[in-house]
């Protein structure tokens, strides 16, 4: 690795002048779900807006019944679409109560079973919503 | 010409001594003879002089330039040479910038703080050995990091985030500034090295940009937007 300075001259990175270290791509896990957050929090902004228009502005809440999601569902489309709001919402809302755990439960073995109850709900959560949308007759 | 108006401040401030002390407790005074532009350092000094020798703080150039006065003010990270009375009006609470172990009253143990300050490299690394000259830089290439190269190390920024109070661990919104200060250096070398540090779980990603760090600090530096450029940094990280 060099670097240029503003004077047009490349000098090596590291003192000394022994040879530059092996750079390995700097993203790790934290950075990606640093990425997901965004970007995933981007999309529900737009589902859930659809979401909520859809079932409490444009359709009445009293009125929505099996029926009515059985009429919504023989649309696989509208099966991705609320889907996708379930996946992106749990796993959303998974990540920042991981980061919350990190930052507010010190000792590790209270981390690791707080954790290990949050994942196994969320996991639960995900199957069951899951095999709903799938399996919906 | 008239006599200037003089104010009488009800003080507030929360005295605590781990050496005798179970727990800290709140004292209050009533501190004459203060202006409107006085500030509220100098309620701690008229305090500390004619009311109660025993009340501790920290304040060396009491000109917002050191940084050694931060504390709690009304609520908010300030340092206590800046905020006048004409701005928190005549009743003021104060007391220790928090998440720092308390030594004595509104002094903390800033060795936590500053170790983590050190732990990002925070010093010009450059191989080369430019003999007798100066490492040259534009001003754009200067104007780049203007902003980061404000700060004080007063911990006000950093001990008034959230994240911080509840996870000492994290290395806190100073450090990470003056990483950004050497990062965006064009003349520096070390960033491989001060990212490997940020990059950590106790690094850049434990803030939640809740912009508490923006709003405390003294020098106004926009310190959630320098950490949001130091992630985006470790983010498009190439090989």
């Amino acid at each position: 690795m060099t670097a240029t300075s503003s004077t047009g001259e490349r000098r090596p990175a590291v003192a000394g002048g022994a040879p530059a270290r092996a750079r390995r791509p700097r993203q790790n896990f934290e950075t990606w779900s640093w990425f997901f957050m965004r970007v995933s929090g981007l999309v529900l902004v737009f589902l859930a807006l659809v979401h909520f228009a859809l079932t409490h502005i444009i359709n009445d809440v009293v009125e929505t019944d099996a029926a009515f999601v059985a009429e919504r569902w023989d649309n696989p489309l509208w099966r991705l679409f609320d889907w996708s709001l379930l996946a992106l919402a749990l796993l959303h809302g998974l990540n920042g109560v991981r980061w919350s755990i990190d930052d507010y439960v010190r000792s590790p073995a209270w981390r690791a079973g707080v954790k290990a109850v949050v994942y196994t709900g969320s996991g639960i959560l995900f199957a069951y919503g899951t095999f709903t949308i799938v399996t919906f007759a | 010409m008239d006599a200037p108006e003089t104010l009488t401040v009800h003080l507030r401030v929360k005295r605590y001594n781990p050496e005798v002390d179970r727990r800290p407790h709140w004292q209050e005074l009533t501190v004459e003879g203060l202006e409107p532009t006085d500030r509220v350092l100098d309620v701690l000094h008229r305090a500390k002089w004619f009311h109660d020798g025993t009340l501790s703080f920290r304040r060396s150039c009491a000109h917002g330039v050191c940084g050694s006065d931060a504390m709690v003010v009304n609520g908010a990270n300030a340092l206590a040479c800046q905020v006048l009375l004409s701005e928190v009006g005549t009743d003021v609470t104060v007391e220790a910038i928090r998440g720092l172990p308390v030594i004595k009253d509104l002094v903390v143990d800033m060795r936590p703080f500053f170790a983590q300050y050190r732990s990002v490299l925070p010093w010009l690394v450059a191989g080369d050995d430019p003999g007798y000259r100066e490492r040259r830089q534009s001003p754009e290439e200067r104007a780049r990091f203007d902003d980061t190269t404000k700060c004080i190390l007063c911990a006000a920024c950093t001990t008034s985030c959230p994240v911080f109070w509840g996870n000492s661990g994290y290395v806190g919104p100073a450090a990470i500034v003056q990483a950004h200060r050497f990062l965006f250096d064009s003349r520096d070398e070390g960033g491989a090295d001060r990212l490997d540090v940020l990059n950590e779980r106790s690094g850049v990603w434990r803030c939640r940009t809740a912009f508490n760090c923006t709003n405390a600090c003294p020098r106004g530096i926009k310190v959630t937007s320098a950490i949001q450029e130091v992630k985006r940094k470790i983010f498009s990280d190439r090989v």
